[in-house]
């Protein structure tokens, strides 16, 4: 049987993608500063800090990227990935309608989205954990602790 | 000495108080709980239980979360022990012969070696706490704006150097964090930066909801959609008493854990995370044993155990004296401190001495609360291990929420939250450690508030760093610490991390 060739490692390991990604972040900062005055050496301004960190960002992230082994980015796993969109698409929902349709019902609609259509549980379970956790939640959050949490329509 | 006898007896007379008494005991359960619950660590679980000491005073406040943050330390140990499942970071080279011991049906001692051993190391630390706060403060009050700078330049290059992931990542995490620290007024000149016309930004981008994205809401982006429920071993209760041979052997590592972990954790980064790591690489090579580490050996449990309590206490020392926080956590307490008008610094033991004294003393007090949940209470505590996951993180995702909401009453905290959970959750698959991008965010007004007042105290002169012999102190320990970290590079082979076993995963 012939010997294994030993395989090249992979161009695009984790830390290449990590590392452009962070000079691609210095670049929008660097960018984003040139709206404000930048000062002397002597008298820095308010944007000579953003740019002196974007600067070393970029310095850091290139080595990073220059940094050589580590795992290839192909081989990373995603399996987890569609419960992370949805948890993620969750938040976005809570943020939109925190203060649109009050705490209860959005905490109720994150809760009913996430037990019963992204893992499956038993409705009773669904309905059971849902009502416990917003209203008992705002009770808890309210009532005994005194921590403001936004109304929505119909005082619900 | 006497000095500091007296301040503690006023310490026990406020943690002793039925009131602050009552918060320190529900600190350390519900900071069990938080340790004992994968997914949720103990700056996940300050941050979100912060809204809930805004009715409180400040050192009831200050009392409750420094019980959650030892009770995660505690309780990560549980659950690394019985089930391989690392509550906390922390507690992750715990699994190792932890649950080796559970395996040839020793978690009992292994579950009492770890709590004595936390209760000692945890002990020990606050007794030096104790007595180096006091002298480090009263030196501290000689710090003007050149030494700070040269202080918080030291803490980065420490955090770097100490770190357990390579310099240079960690070194950009930290000026990522440096970066977002930069958005909101500038404090100098007033000038409005990179809001993009989001008025909430213009105090800057709070801790709370960052630290939460960072690493609750990433850490349940990793996790979900991992449904596997574990299978519970619960010791009873005189199994847990351990054999004479076990108590000898652990002695040594407990007390090395103890001191290496106290002064690993003064210095900034993940301190609790790198001592365990440290104590366990280091047992490991001393030991006459060495074999037996990985299957079971009672020193990889104390030892990593000891150090990343004792290092919990330790991360105090500097928030404390200095004002200064050395990692997340006493980032976020500083924080919590500030929204209750107590401004931390080398001041506030003069200042607020029931506060500081009151808060040492009930770190005695939540030892000992600790050891008493710990053992006899061990079956309740993994019993939660039962409830799926499944349901068990949608709540935890709603507690993030409100968590987060709470503490401005601000939807924009909330869009934070998700844009660094999800930030955080594709830096981790990169492996990027998240903890000096919190620490660059609470040190970076610092930085550049003390940088540009040192430059207006000397008319622009750089040379007002050098001719304070404190701040040239610390900048010369900053070029030294930059050489020696660059040294392996140049030379080749491994540093102090591949030394002391930090290199080393669990297996």
């Amino acid at each position: 049987m012939p010997p294994e060739r030993p395989t090249a490692p992979a161009w695009w390991s984790n830390d290449r993608v990590g590392g452009v990604i962070l000079i691609v972040i210095a670049g929008l900062v660097a960018l984003d500063t040139t709206t404000l005055p930048i000062g002397t050496l002597a008298r820095p301004g308010p944007g000579y800090a953003p740019l002196i960190c974007a600067l070393i960002l970029a310095a850091l992230g290139l080595l990073v990227a220059l940094r050589r082994g580590g795992a290839p980015f192909s081989g990373l796993r995603w399996g987890e990935g569609r419960h992370a969109a949805l948890i993620l698409g969750a938040g976005a929902f809570a943020a939109l309608a925190l203060e649109r349709i009050g705490f209860r019902l959005t905490t109720l609609a994150i809760l009913v989205f996430l037990l019963g259509v992204v893992e499956r549980r038993p409705p009773l379970a669904v309905a059971a954990v849902a009502l416990a956790i917003s209203f008992g939640g705002y009770y808890l959050f309210w009532n005994i602790l005194r921590v403001p949490l936004p109304i929505g329509p119909f005082g619900i | 000495m006497i000095e500091t006898l007296q301040n503690l007896a006023l310490g026990f007379s406020v943690a002793l108080s039925p009131h602050v008494l009552f918060y320190a005991v529900l600190g350390c359960i519900v900071g069990t709980l938080v340790g004992v619950l994968p997914g949720l660590g103990p700056l996940a679980g300050i941050s979100l239980l912060l809204p809930l000491t805004f009715g409180l005073s400040p050192t009831t406040a200050i009392v409750l979360l420094a019980g959650i943050y030892y009770g995660a330390m505690y309780g990560g140990s549980t659950t690394s022990i019985l089930m391989r499942i690392p509550g906390e970071a922390a507690s992750v080279m715990t699994c190792v012969d932890g649950y080796a011991m559970t395996q040839k049906g020793r978690a009992g001692p292994a579950l009492a070696i770890a709590a004595l051993g936390s209760f000692v190391a945890g002990t020990l630390s606050v007794v030096a706490l104790m007595l180096l706060a006091p002298p480090l403060a009263a030196f501290a009050l000689r710090f003007g704006p050149p030494e700070y700078t040269a202080l918080l330049l030291l803490g980065l290059i420490i955090l770097a150097y100490m770190s357990s992931g390579a310099m240079p990542k960690t070194l950009a995490m930290a000026t990522l964090g440096l970066v977002l620290g930069t958005i909101g007024i500038d404090a100098m000149s007033g000038f409005i930066r990179f809001t993009h016309g989001v008025t909430e930004l213009g105090d800057g981008i709070g801790i709370v909801p960052v630290a939460v994205g960072l690493f609750g809401l990433s850490e349940i982006l990793l996790t979900a959609g991992k449904d596997t429920p574990p299978q519970v071993y619960k010791p009873k209760l005189r199994e847990l008493v351990p054999s004479g041979e076990d108590v000898r052997r652990s002695i040594a590592p407990t007390l090395r854990g103890s001191v290496l972990g106290f002064f690993i954790g003064i210095i900034p980064g993940s301190a609790h995370i790198i001592s365990s790591f440290v104590s366990y690489g280091i047992e490991k090579r001393i030991s006459k044993r060495p074999e037996e580490f990985g299957h079971g050996a009672v020193e990889g449990v104390a030892g990593p155990e000891s150090a990343n309590n004792a290092a919990a206490s330790g991360a105090f020392v500097p928030m404390l004296a200095l004002g200064v926080p050395s990692g997340p956590i006493p980032a976020v307490m500083m924080a919590a401190l500030m929204i209750h008008g107590v401004a931390p610094g080398p001041l506030l033991m003069e200042q607020q001495p029931a506060l500081v004294w009151g808060f040492i003393a009930s770190m005695y007090v939540g030892n000992i609360v600790l050891l008493i949940l710990n053992l006899p209470m061990v079956g309740l505590f993994v019993n939660l291990l039962r409830i799926p996951y499944s349901y068990l993180y949608p709540c935890i995702v709603v507690f993030c929420v409100i968590g987060v909401y709470a503490v401005n009453s601000s939807v924009v905290d909330v869009w934070i939250m998700i844009v660094t959970g999800a930030v955080g959750y594709f830096l981790r698959k990169l492996d990027f450690d998240m903890a000096p991008v919190v620490l660059g965010l609470i040190l970076s007004p610092m930085l550049e508030l003390s940088l540009r007042q040192s430059l207006a105290m000397s008319a622009g002169d750089y040379g007002i760093f050098l001719h304070r012999p404190i701040a040239a102190t610390m900048l010369a320990a900053v070029v030294m610490l930059f050489v020696l970290s660059l040294w392996p590079l140049i030379r080749g082979g491994g540093d102090w991390r591949s030394r002391v076993g930090l290199d080393e995963k669990p297996g």
